[in-house]
C-alpha cells in the first residue's frame, strides 16, 4: 500500500460517484460540512464537487487554524517577533498571515525580525539549544492534531533544562468550534442550522477518537463520520453521511479506521492534560468569541508560557463589517455571497478567515473554483 | 642587479579565501581572472583579455537574455550555482527559438568565500557550457565585505541568434493548440529543498538541471512553426501556463494523468505539503504548437536524451478570462492558479 495513489483511483471514485448519485434522494438537498481545511482542500484540489451531483452541498467548515486565529494573535506574533532578541519559531503557513494594516510575519521578517519557518517543535527546541543567547518562541497553532507536539516540546525543553525557550499557545479544540456553529440562534431563539452532518476530522481524531464526537449525535441529531485526507476517503464518507440521512439515523461512523481508533491516542490525550488546560473563552476569527474552546499552559509549566514571559498584550482589532466569514463558516452563505468576495478580499490581500489559507472556504474556491462560478450562475438562473 | 622575474604565488586553491584585494583592481584580481575565469573558460575571444568581447554572429535576428543567480545552497545534488547559471541563461536565449553562442559572467563574491569552492563552480561553468556549445567570452569581478553578500551570486547574459520567420512567444498560443513538456516535474525545487538546513530529508532526487538548446535546435528543425517555448522554473508548471494564457489571451486545461511526475517527488510534496506544478525545474520547457504538429513534435522529443519523458500534457482553449485548468486523475475539473506569494507548507 503507497497510500497516495491507491485513494486518489480514478476508477473507484467513478464507482462512489455513482453510488452517491444512486443514493441520493433527489427531491431533497443535503448539506454537509467538512470540518477540516485538509477535506476542504482535497475537495478542491481533486475537482471531487464535479462528482457529486447538485443536490449534495459541501459547506466549508472552520477546521483551518490559521484560518480562525484571531487578528489580534497575528499582531502579536509580529511583536514578539520583533522584539530584541528574540527568535519566533512558527508553522508556515501562519507566515504570510495579515495582521492589522497587513502586518505580517513575512513583512517583519523583510524588517529584520528573526523569524524561522519549522516543520516540527523539535526544530524549534534546536534552534533554542542552538541559540543559548536568544529568546526562542515557539508560537504554536493548530487543532488537536498538533497540539501533543507541542507538549513534548515543553518537556523536553524541561528536561533539558533549557530557559530560552517558551510557547506562545494559540492550541483550539475542534468540539468547541462544532458546538459553536450548531449553537446558533435565530433571532427568535429557534436554532439555525442547516446541516445535514458532519464529515469528521481526520488527524484530529486520530488524537481525539471519536467518543468527543457523540454530543453531536445525541444532542443535535446530527451524524458525523470521520474521515481521511484523501479524495476517496472524503467520497466514502459523503455516501455514509447521506445514507445517515436517508435513514434518519445520527450516528459516530469511522471512514478513516487505518488511523482512527475509537478511543484515539490515549498517551497523547494524557501528555496534552498534564501540560495544558481549558480557557475560559478564546476568540475565533468568523466565529467570535467561544467558551471553552482553546487551551492554555498549566500554570506548573509557566515558566515556559511566552504569554508571561512577554508582555504583547495588544488591543483586539475589529474585523470588517462587510466580511461574511462568520455565515459562511455556518452554512449559511456561500463565498460568492459575500460583497468582498474577489473584489477586495482575495488570497493576496485577505480581508477574512476564510480566505487566508488554501484551506480557508473562500480562499479554495477563488483558487480552484472560481472558473466554475459563472457558468454554475446561468445554470442555477435557468433551473 | 636581481635581473630575476618576480616569482608570483599561484592561488591556494586548498585553504585560500576570497579577500577584498580580489576585486580590488589589483595584481591580486588580475590573477585570479587569468588563472581562474580565463584558464576554466578558456576560449579565443575571453584569452584576449580587452574590456569588452568582439565576437561575430551568423544571420538572423539577435537574442538577449540575462538572469542573476542567488540560489541557497550554492551546492545540491545535481549540479551547483556555476552549471545553473549557464543552463538558467542558454535556456532563456533557446526558449526564443534561438541558437545560443555567448554568454558573459558577472560575480559577486563575498569576503571570506573559499576559493575551492569558488574553483569548483568556475569549472562547472566551463564544463556546462561546452556541453552547451556556448564560450563565456566577458565577465566581471566584484567583491563584497563579509556580511553583504550570501558566499557568492553570479550573473550571466546570453546572446543568440533566431532565424527570419521563426517567432515563437508567449504571446502566441491559439485555441486547439497542444501543450507538451519534455519530461518530469519538480525535481530541482525538491532536490533543492531537500539540501536547505531546516528540510533536510534524506532523497535519491537530482535536479534537473541542464540546457536545452540541443533538444530545442531538433524541435525547431522539425516544427518550424512553434508557438510558443518557455522553461518552467520559478513557480513550475503553474505559474509559467498562467503567464503564456495572459500573453496569449487564452485559457488553458491540462490533464492531470498525464503529467509526468516521479513518485519520488511526488511523495516529497505530500510530505512537505507542497504542489509539484508549483515547484521549481531548471532543466524542462512547455512547447506549444499547432494540434496537427504535436505527435511529430512529441516523437521528435522522444527521441533526444533530454526528452525522453515528454508528455503531451494539455491544450489551449478558448476563454477570455485566461484560466489555466486541470481535469484531475479523479473525473473532476479545477482551477490551477498563480500562487499568492511564495507556496508555503500546509500545516494539516
Amino acid at each position: 500500500m503507497k497510500y497516495i495513489e491507491e485513494f486518489r483511483n480514478a476508477e473507484l471514485a467513478q464507482g462512489l460517484s455513482a453510488a452517491i448519485k444512486s443514493e441520493a434522494d433527489p427531491n431533497r438537498i443535503y448539506r454537509f460540512m467538512e470540518f477540516c481545511g485538509g477535506h476542504t482542500h482535497a475537495l478542491a484540489r481533486y475537482g471531487v464537487e464535479d462528482l457529486l451531483p447538485r443536490n449534495v452541498k459541501m459547506i466549508h467548515g472552520p477546521g483551518c487554524p490559521v484560518c480562525v486565529l484571531p487578528v489580534g494573535r497575528v499582531d502579536e506574533a509580529v511583536a514578539l517577533a520583533t522584539q530584541e532578541d528574540v527568535i519566533l519559531c512558527t508553522y508556515a503557513d501562519l507566515m504570510r498571515v495579515p495582521g492589522t494594516k497587513y502586518e505580517s510575519l513575512i513583512k517583519a521578517r523583510s524588517k529584520g525580525a528573526d523569524v524561522r519557518m519549522v516543520y516540527s517543535t523539535i526544530d524549534a527546541l534546536k534552534i533554542a539549544e542552538e541559540n543559548p543567547d536568544r529568546e526562542v518562541v515557539f508560537f504554536a497553532i493548530g487543532f488537536e492534531t498538533t497540539t501533543p507536539p507541542t507538549a513534548v516540546a515543553l518537556k523536553q525543553a524541561q528536561a533539558k533544562g533549557l530557559k530560552n525557550f517558551s510557547i506562545y499557545c494559540n492550541h483550539v479544540l475542534t468540539p468547541a468550534a462544532m458546538r459553536a456553529i450548531l449553537g446558533v440562534h435565530t433571532p427568535e431563539g429557534a436554532p439555525n442550522v442547516i446541516l445535514d452532518g458532519f464529515v469528521g476530522p481526520a488527524h484530529v481524531s486520530a488524537v481525539i477518537g471519536m467518543k468527543p464526537y457523540e454530543e453531536f449525535t445525541t444532542d443535535y441529531k446530527k451524524p458525523v463520520v470521520i474521515a481521511g485526507f484523501e479524495p476517496l476517503d472524503v467520497m466514502q464518507a459523503i455516501l455514509q453521511l447521506i445514507r445517515q440521512t436517508n435513514d434518519g439515523r445520527a450516528d459516530v461512523e469511522n471512514e478513516y479506521a487505518r488511523a482512527v481508533t475509537p478511543e484515539g491516542n490515549v498517551k497523547a490525550q494524557a501528555l496534552v492534560d498534564e501540560v495544558f488546560e481549558l480557557r475560559d473563552e478564546f476568540s475565533w476569527r468568523g466565529l467570535g468569541s467561544v467558551p471553552l474552546s482553546a487551551l492554555k499552559i498549566r500554570p506548573e509549566f509557566s515558566e515556559y508560557d511566552a504569554e508571561l514571559r512577554f508582555n504583547v498584550d495588544l488591543p483586539e482589532p475589529k474585523e470588517n463589517k462587510l466580511c461574511e466569514c462568520g455565515a459562511i463558516l455556518r452554512g449559511e452563505k456561500t463565498p460568492t455571497d459575500c460583497t468582498l468576495f474577489g473584489t477586495s478580499c482575495t488570497p493576496d490581500n485577505p480581508m477574512g478567515a476564510c480566505m487566508v489559507s488554501s484551506e480557508g472556504a473562500c480562499a479554495a474556491h477563488w483558487t480552484y473554483g472560481r472558473f466554475r462560478s459563472e457558468a454554475e450562475a446561468v445554470e442555477e438562473l435557468a433551473s | 642587479m636581481n635581473m630575476n622575474k618576480p616569482k608570483s604565488r599561484p592561488l591556494d586553491l586548498k585553504n585560500g579565501r576570497v579577500d577584498m584585494s580580489h576585486g580590488a583592481g589589483g595584481r591580486a584580481m588580475a590573477q585570479l581572472i587569468s588563472d581562474m575565469f580565463v584558464e576554466t573558460f578558456d576560449n579565443e575571444v575571453l584569452n584576449r583579455e580587452h574590456d569588452a568581447a568582439m565576437v561575430q554572429l551568423p544571420a538572423g535576428r539577435v537574442v538577449m537574455s540575462t538572469d542573476s543567480f542567488v540560489i541557497s545552497p550554492l551546492f545540491f545534488p545535481g549540479g551547483n550555482i556555476g552549471s545553473l547559471a549557464v543552463h538558467g541563461t542558454v535556456n532563456d536565449v533557446s526558449m526564443a527559438g534561438a541558437k545560443p553562442y555567448y554568454l558573459t559572467a558577472g560575480f559577486i563574491l563575498e569576503e571570506g568565500f573559499p576559493l575551492s569552492d569558488l574553483a569548483e563552480i568556475v569549472k562547472s561553468m566551463g564544463e556546462a557550457a561546452k556541453e552547451a556549445g556556448v564560450a563565456i567570452v566577458t565577465g566581471d569581478t566584484k567583491v563584497v565585505e563579509r556580511g553583504h553578500g550570501d558566499g557568492i551570486y553570479i550573473n550571466t547574459a546570453g546572446v543568440g541568434v533566431v532565424p527570419d520567420g521563426v517567432d515563437v512567444c508567449g504571446d502566441q498560443a491559439k485555441p486547439g493548440d497542444k501543450i507538451l513538456v519534455n519530461g518530469t516535474l519538480g525535481d530541482h525545487g525538491v532536490a533543492v529543498m531537500s539540501k536547505r538546513e531546516n528540510l533536510s530529508f534524506a532523497t535519491e532526487i537530482l535536479s534537473d538541471s541542464q540546457s536545452l538548446c540541443d533538444l530545442v535546435g531538433d524541435m525547431m528543425k522539425a516544427v518550424p512553426d512553434m508557438r510558443v517555448l518557455r522553461d518552467p522554473t520559478r513557480g513550475g508548471l503553474a505559474a509559467t501556463l498562467n503567464e503564456i494564457a495572459h500573453q496569449s489571451g487564452v485559457g488553458v486545461e491540462l490533464y492531470e494523468k498525464d503529467l509526468p511526475i516521479r513518485p519520488e517527488v511526488k511523495s516529497a510534496c505530500e510530505l512537505l505539503g507542497l504542489d509539484p506544478l508549483y515547484v521549481a525545474n531548471e532543466g524542462k520547457l512547455i512547447a506549444i504548437c499547432p494540434a496537427d504538429k504535436a505527435d511529430e513534435l512529441l516523437a521528435v522529443m522522444q527521441a533526444h536524451p533530454k526528452g525522453k519523458d515528454a508528455a503531451i500534457v494539455g491544450e489551449v482553449l478558448e476563454d477570455s478570462r485566461c484560466f489555466v485548468r486541470m481535469k484531475t486523475g479523479l473525473g473532476g475539473t479545477r482551477m490551477v492558479d498563480w500562487l499568492a506569494g511564495e507556496q508555503l507548507p500546509r500545516i494539516c
